[in-house]
């Protein structure tokens, strides 16, 4: 059976849903193998398991974190290599798929980013020009490394675990010899929100919030849902970088996405229209994103998102 | 120093943008220097400006490849401010995808580089079109370079660059030697507009046009041939419609509330 090659990184105690979604997709395409990088905790040891993984790759280097994605990619190419496998995934992450690139010239093969599905003989779908079509390709070479984006796949074990057998891989040291090193690292203070580009839910506010960020927040919370802005918010420096959507910022497909406050320009549109349903809210009725909203609402955002949120707690009571 | 920024000629975002033909190439009418790219324009132009300019030797040097219209790119890349452009194009070259595009502009910049090597490729953080983000890296890997993507700020002291990227849980600073590829966000800067003084030097400044031959590439590597993904199919997603539109009466709060709950939202 042909071989998939899973790859994850650093997963810590538990594997995250994302993984999980790979490992399921991986199944529904051939014998699943895992090329680890980082601390192999025995929670993820037993979940490799429980997803019928039959072997877990690891490298021979511990500092491949050190350094920016070129060791990672040559550590896979290795890996791949070494496994046989005709197929990798890895995430759809900046990372993900800068990986991908390095590994797809490494191993001479073709890379799909953005793929929401892959069919069992390899077809893979994906959207593009901002969502404004859906397409199908193919790989044409031997291995095709495909970067999946999360929340297409519902995660399931397998029939039977399976028990892993362990292999280290050598990493190439010319690899890390002309790679970017990593000299600092600052992690971010964590908002205990669901993650913005895998919520079901997001709620975004835009210019509109004039500096507030409350009414907003108070919502998202209210639905267990993720908040994210436009580039006006961001650039004002009301909220993080990293919570703006769109062209430049992250691409979001929730089951519903919020505006409040926001005009919906192009660039901002480009990250939000292939969410499920739309709702927005804007004093201004000429406002383009009324054109793409399900639900519009033509008014102030500080008299209808307080109340929308009041109303939420007590239905939910 | 010797800066190589890519540019690229992409359809206009603004308007609505197909794909056609056989392969699905995108239809480049109503295209423009990708507005990404500008910032990579601009970190390059700052660079040279902060080391004496071009009457110090410092280059900025826009290439791109494309059809015939792709040289526009590189036009309004000397307006505002690159000291020379170089513009590869060859009919084998339509259809390209990430890994045959990475080779024909890698095999550009080492032709560019004869003589005098590059020190800097900077690009944009990814094209406003394909938007894969995989060609700097494939290119960084093709040129044997370290690559920096993301960089949202940018800095050189002599042969070391150090620059700043901002992910979703971590921001962290990285050092790379040069030569390498750089990708920037819109984060690193404001592009500047081209004025009239740059609009009418640049009808003095040189671009060269580079063919495949003349860049040491064959054309069964590149184009549609030399790609190593295809297209199959491509549908156009109905676009999306307006519903229900209110105006709110001082109860709109609790109709977004009835309305998340009759789509089983809540
Ligand atoms: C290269 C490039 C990349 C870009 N990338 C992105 C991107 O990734 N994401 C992004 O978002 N933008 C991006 N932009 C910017 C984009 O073009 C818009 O400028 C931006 O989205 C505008 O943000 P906004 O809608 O919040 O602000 P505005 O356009 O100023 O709109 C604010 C809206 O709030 C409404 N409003 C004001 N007060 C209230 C109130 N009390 N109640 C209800 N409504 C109110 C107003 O009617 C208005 O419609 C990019 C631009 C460029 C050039």
């Amino acid at each position: 059976m042909a071989k998939v090659l899973v790859f994850i990184d650093n997963p810590g105690d538990a594997l995250k849903k994302s993984s999980l979604e790979l490992l399921t997709l991986a199944r529904s395409l051939g014998e699943t193998v895992v090329a680890l990088n980082g601390d192999l905790n025995s929670g993820v040891s037993d979940e490799f398991a429980e997803y019928g993984v039959t072997a877990v790759y690891r490298p021979s280097s511990q500092d491949l974190d050190n350094y920016l994605v070129a060791p990672k990619a040559a550590y896979l190419a290795a890996a791949v290599e070494a496994a046989g496998a005709g197929t990798v995934l890895l995430d759809n992450s900046p990372e993900g798929k800068e990986i991908a690139a390095r590994l797809g010239i490494r191993l001479g093969a073709g890379v799909i980013t953005d793929v929401v599905g892959v069919d069992a003989d390899g077809t893979a779908h994906k959207s593009v020009l901002a969502g404004s079509y859906t397409t199908a390709s193919r790989v044409t070479t031997p291995v095709a490394v495909l970067t999946v984006k999360a929340n297409n796949v519902t995660p399931e074990p397998a029939a039977s675990p399976s028990t892993p057998d362990a292999v280290t891989v050598e990493v190439p040291g010319d690899s890390i010899a002309t790679a970017a090193r990593i000299t600092d690292r600052q992690q971010k203070t964590a908002t205990g929100r669901p993650d913005l580009t895998d919520a079901r839910i997001v709620v975004a506010g835009g210019r509109g919030l004039d500096g507030d960020f409350g009414p907003v927040e108070q919502l998202a919370d209210a639905l267990g849902a993720a908040v994210g802005a436009s580039r006006a918010a961001t650039d004002a420096g009301w909220i993080s970088h990293d919570a703006q959507v769109g062209q430049t910022g992250k691409t979001v497909s929730p089951q519903l996405y919020i505006s409040a406050g926001i005009s919906g320009a192009i660039q901002q549109k480009a990250g939000m229209q292939t969410a499920k349903v739309i709702v927005a809210v804007n004093k201004d009725a000429e406002s383009p994103v009324f054109e793409i909203a399900d639900f519009g609402i033509i008014g102030d955002l500080f008299d209808v998102l307080p109340q929308a949120t009041e109303e939420i707690k007590k239905r939910k009571g | 120093m010797k800066i190589i920024v890519l540019v690229k000629h992409v359809p206009d975002a603004q308007f609505d943008r197909h794909l056609n033909g056989e392969g699905y190439t995108t239809d480049r009418d109503e295209s423009i220097l990708s507005e990404l790219d500008e910032y990579a324009l601009e970190a390059g132009l700052q660079l040279a400006e902060a080391r004496g300019g071009s009457k110090a030797g410092n280059q900025v040097i826009a290439l791109s490849m494309g059809p015939a219209g792709a040289v526009n790119a590189v036009k309004k890349s000397l307006q505002m401010g690159a000291t020379e452009g170089f513009h590869l194009t060859d009919d084998a070259l339509a259809g390209s995808d990430a890994a045959a595009t990475s080779l024909a502009l890698a095999a550009a910049i080492r032709h560019i580089g004869t003589g005098a090597p590059v020190d800097l490729v900077l690009t944009g953080m990814a094209s406003t079109d394909g938007e894969t983000s995989l060609v700097p890296a494939q290119l960084a890997e093709r040129l044997g370079l370290p690559q920096v993507t993301f960089a949202s700020s940018l800095e050189l002291d002599g042969g070391r660059l150090t620059a700043r990227r901002d992910a979703d849980t971590y921001s962290e600073t990285v050092e790379a030697s040069l030569p390498a590829v750089v990708s920037v966000t819109d984060q690193i800067n404001e592009p500047r507009y081209p004025n009239f003084k740059g609009i009418i030097a640049a009808k003095r400044k040189s671009i060269t046009t580079l063919s495949l031959a003349d860049v040491g590439v064959d054309p069964s590597q590149v184009g549609r041939a030399g790609s190593w993904t295809t297209v199959t199919s491509a549908e156009e997603r109905p676009p999306r419609t307006a519903g229900t539109i209110i105006t709110d009466e001082g109860d709109a709060g609790i109709k977004l509330v009835d309305f998340l709950a009759a789509q089983k939202l809540l």
